[in-house]
């Protein structure tokens, strides 16, 4: 009943407005966005090192943490690539001293809750996600989870048989082979950065390993904890410090070596006869995140491969229909070098015309600058999409740890958007100049030759890859 | 096998009954109205931040396609981001005729392309140049991708759409600044759609086809599975369609589906964010009121007949072993649905459920192993299926038999009291989780009012799942999972890893 009535006072309240006409879009007025400050997490940082996020939303019944840890896949050793992703994976199955993993189970499901962890390329991370009322028993289990895990056997055994399905299946999907050898090619085969499992370096990780990765790396002053919901931050800060607090500093750890390897230029090529499509990929090194080139690199990207207005999409797919799936750009991770790369899939039939196609998209972000329309555009939608980078109250949070994990300013976010403001066309032009190199370019392709439209040794000597999945 | 803690029986009530309140909470929200031409639009308020996700549900995705025009809905999808009269043209009326003289020209190709007797090669090949010909002259009236640009400039996120068997979604977020360009954006594109660059966009899609179905192991086996698995209903039919249809059909195939089903009566279109209903149902009032009124279109005619006798597919490939079986079950307005939903998450969902236990964890043949309901959609007789991805060295036989195994436990032991309070509970949490976004809650609320007419339909399907007996799950089991109603898909490998931690070479 009062719906229908809330629903007749608008209908009656404003007529004038419900009987309007409707307007052509470029009259549509908008009203300046209301002031919105958001809401900041509380950074708490203990003297043993741990530094603690706190974000409060009372919007639902609610609470959620993680811990991301220092450490991960690039530094796992050669001989045992797959360790950290045993260790993701058994660090919650394999249970805790007290408890096995299946216990864990039994009794979160039990309360709808969820304990998990993972591994990643340069942390591992784990977490909870609970209703408020359950808060304390799950609070209790994470950290136990955090300090004391056993790594049972049999949870590393299914571990690694899922692993080694992934390997067993790896060549089944094209665009993943392609990504695969692509970053290989970009960092080198055997780069911490593009290595990938196998079953020889699966089947040498022991528990042993495990632990011994657990206690080199989950120390306090390794790790960021975050946590977002409906607690009061006062009471969750004398919870943390208590729980948390007299747990002892360990060794700080030492990450990777950044990757230096250049990519060499030429066709590179992977058989796939099971396909009716090419999966192609062009790539040489890019740029690192603290690169102050960055803000006009991503106005670049924003034109020439972001979203439906720009060059990739509309030439490739709306004009010429070679692809679905076409994109590209520099890429700038925050602590290593990226890869300017092109990805695409097209028809056999059409591989080398889409080759071509990417190949004059790449030439003519140097013979045609990136006009002052383009310009505006690519900006108006990093800038009126700004918003949409801190509209959640667990986003804020999440933006802040990352800077906190990679050492970058707190107020990131705020030079991102006055970076992009002062780019300019020279700016683009310049960046195109410094970091793209058609000429260095390694192309892959992934597909069956016979159906090709033009044979790929047109384009330079072909190197085969093999990617036999050693036994 | 299952020994919960006293913990489980206590989850309901450390657990409060947080669904009714919920309820409560959102009736003080969200705002329902059906506009005089059948348009209903519902404004769910959530002032966090100033932003607003909306969703339009389409009631119409590949269940009204027939041979000839299987993938056209979703064609009709990617068309939707292809502008109006006023967006995406040079100058709309050259090009209006020019888009005229493209369908004459492809008319008159494709007529001959099709002649199986008396086909002239010579004239096709003129034919078909003159149709490129039409088309080259109508692309130079095109502002290619202005709807997706002006999205983009304006600060809209996350636009995207989909076309599933059932139906056909269209999304995106903005700042609450644009409500207003929102409404016209949304309205226009369904009011005014303009079928420009159609042959390149269909061979856009054809390229999806590809990617998704036909260099893809698994997605050649779905198709095989649902066209056995159905033998009338258009379930049976890929939603992105078969080759020779995407190669055959025209724009003005396209504008009589989209005269034919994207009208008011068959919309229904959700916006949840930093909004006042007050403000917004005016707006919607005067850029949707302007779409046609028509009636929504006659229920679909065919059901799919009872299965009478089990189907298999083997399909050797040098691909890995898969596996997958489905039977058929009733629609969602049935009152076993909930019992289906119940079943779903008592076999897969996570690491207590039934088939990882058992394949996963215990015998160790699959790396994952699931049941899922209402397969390929909801609207009309589906499947409940299964699958498991063997592990290097195991088949999908004892997959199968595994699958079974448990198959069978179902129908002949009750359920214990402590397993289903846990599928209860995470039922009641999932629920609470999933209204933590303006996009997320645009969704669920929009497609709970198409499909029941009433957004609380929502929370309702978590209420039926609370009454879900260990009976009704035994009962519902034995009804369904039986030979004759059983549709069977396996990839045979033919370079299967042989040894335990072995792979193909």
């Amino acid at each position: 009943m009062r719906r229908t009535y809330v629903a007749l006072v608008a209908a009656f309240a404003v007529p004038t407005l419900a009987s309007a006409q409707a307007k052509e879009w470029r009259e549509i007025r908008k009203p300046p966005l209301r002031a919105f400050v958001p809401q900041q997490p509380r950074r708490i940082a203990l003297p043993n090192g741990l530094v603690i996020f706190l974000q409060e939303d009372h919007e639902l019944p609610l609470v959620r943490g993680t811990a991301r840890i220092r450490g991960g896949s690039r530094e796992e050793p050669a001989a045992k690539v797959g360790l950290l992703g045993v260790y993701g994976q058994a660090w919650r199955t394999g249970g805790t001293k007290s408890r096995t993993g299946d216990q864990l189970d039994d009794e979160l499901e039990a309360r709808g809750a969820r304990v998990e962890s993972g591994a990643g390329l340069d942390s591992t991370t784990v977490g909870w996600d609970c209703l408020k009322e359950s808060f304390d028993q799950v609070f209790a289990t994470w950290l136990e989870l955090l300090r004391s895990p056993e790594f049972r056997e049999e949870k590393i055994a299914i571990a690694k048989n899922q692993i080694n399905t992934g390997i067993a299946r790896r060549n089944d999907d094209p665009s993943g082979i392609a990504s695969r050898e692509a970053r290989k090619l970009g960092y080198g085969k055997e780069s911490p950065y593009a290595r990938t499992a196998e079953f020889a370096t699966v089947a040498a990780v022991t528990r042993e390993d495990l632990l011994t990765w657990h206690a080199a790396t989950v120390h306090p002053n390794n790790m960021i904890l975050g946590v977002v919901g409906d607690f009061d931050s006062k009471a969750m800060e004398a919870k943390l410090r208590k729980a948390l607090g007299s747990w002892p500093r360990g060794t700080a750890f030492t990450k990777a070596a950044a990757p230096t390897y250049e990519p060499r230029p030429g066709v590179y090529f992977v058989p796939k006869d099971d396909v009716t499509q090419s999966n192609i990929r062009m790539l040489h090194a890019g740029i690192r995140r603290d690169n102050p080139d960055y803000f006009a690199v991503e106005v670049m990207n924003e034109v020439f491969g972001g979203g439906f207005s720009a060059r990739l999409f509309s030439n490739i797919r709306s004009k010429k229909g070679l692809a679905y799936s076409v994109g590209g750009g520099i890429g700038a991770p925050f602590d290593y070098r990226g890869l300017f790369q092109l990805a695409m899939s097209t028809k056999s039939g059409s591989t080398a015309a889409a080759i071509d196609a990417l190949y004059e998209e790449t030439d003519n972000l140097l013979k045609s600058p990136v006009t002052a329309d383009e310009l505006a555009r690519a900006k108006d939608s990093i800038l009126n999409s700004w918003v949409f980078n801190f509209d959640t109250k667990q986003e804020v949070m999440a933006e802040r740890m990352l800077e906190e994990f990679y050492g970058y300013p707190a107020d990131f976010l705020e030079r991102y958007r006055a970076g992009i403001e002062k780019v300019t066309t020279d700016d683009v032009a310049r960046v195109a100049r410094a970091y793209v190199h058609k000429d260095k370019l390694a192309l892959l392709v992934v597909g069956k030759a016979q159906d090709f439209d033009r044979p790929l040794d047109s384009f330079g000597a072909v190197t085969t890859l093999d990617v036999t999945i050693p036994q | 096998m299952h020994k919960l803690l006293g913990a489980a029986a206590l989850a309901s009530f450390l657990v409060p009954p947080a669904h009714a309140q919920d309820v409560a909470a959102f009736e003080k929200k969200i705002t329902v109205k059906t506009l005089a031409n059948g348009l209903t639009v519902l404004v769910c308020e959530r002032p966090e931040a100033p932003v607003f996700s909306f969703f339009t549900h389409v009631d119409v995705g590949a269940d009204r396609e027939v041979p000839g025009i299987t993938g056209l809905a979703h064609m009709f999808e990617h068309m939707a981001f292809k502008g109006t009269d006023r967006i995406g043209t040079k100058d709309y009326e050259h090009e209006k005729q020019a888009l005229e003289a493209v369908e004459a020209a492809y008319a008159a190709y494709d007529g001959e392309r099709r002649r199986s007797v008396g086909r002239d090669d010579k004239k096709l090949a003129e034919l078909e140049q003159a149709w490129k010909q039409k088309i080259a002259e109508a692309d130079g009236y095109v502002v290619p991708n202005e709807f997706g640009e002006i999205v983009d400039r304006e600060g809209g996120v996350g636009l995207n759409a989909s076309t599933s068997s059932d139906d056909t979604r269209y999304y995106f977020s903005f700042p609450s600044n644009r409500v207003e360009l929102w409404a016209y954006l949304e309205s226009e594109r369904f009011l005014k759609p303009v079928l420009r660059e159609f042959y390149k966009e269909r061979d856009v899609v054809h390229e999806e086809r590809r990617m998704r179905t036909e260099s893809s192991p698994v997605g050649r086996m779905v198709e095989q599975f649902l066209a056995a698995a159905f033998t009338a209903h258009p379930y049976g039919q890929p939603v992105v369609g078969w080759p020779s249809d995407l190669d055959t059909f025209s724009a003005t195939d396209a504008a009589a589906f989209h005269a034919r089903y994207y009208v008011p009566s068959n919309m229904t279109i959700a916006l949840v964010g930093d909004l006042r209903s007050s403000e917004v149902m005016p707006l919607v009032e005067t850029y949707f009121a302007r779409l046609p009124s028509a009636p929504k279109p006659q229920p679909l005619r065919t059901v799919e007949p009872r299965q009478t006798a089990e189907r298999q597919v083997v399909i050797k490939d040098p691909a890995q072993p898969f596996y997958l079986e489905g039977y058929h079950r009733p629609a969602y307005l049935h009152p076993d649905d909930a019992v289906y939903d119940v079943l779903q998450d008592l076999l897969s969902s996570g690491r207590t459920s039934r088939l990882y236990r058992s394949l996963v964890r215990d015998k160790r043949i699959a790396a994952n192993a699931s049941g899922f309901s209402g397969f390929p959609g909801v609207k009309y007789p589906s499947l409940f299926a299964f699958f498991g991805v063997p592990t290097p060295g195991h088949t999908p036989q004892e997959v199968q038999a595994a699958i079974r195994a448990e198959i069978e436990r179902l129908k002949t032991e009750d359920v214990p009291e402590a397993e289903l309070e846990m599928v209860k509970t995470r039922t009641r949490a999932n629920l609470v989780r999933g209204l933590d976004s303006n996009q997320g809650l645009a969704v669920q609320l929009g497609l709970s009012q198409a499909r029941y007419g009433d957004w609380r339909g929502l929370f309702q399907e978590v209420d039926r799942i609370q009454k879900v007996t260990a009976a009704d799950v035994r009962r519902v089991a034995n009804d369904t999972f039986v030979e004759a109603n059983r549709t069977v898909a396996i990839i045979e490998s033919t370079r299967m890893a042989t040894a335990k931690e072995g792979g193909q070479r």
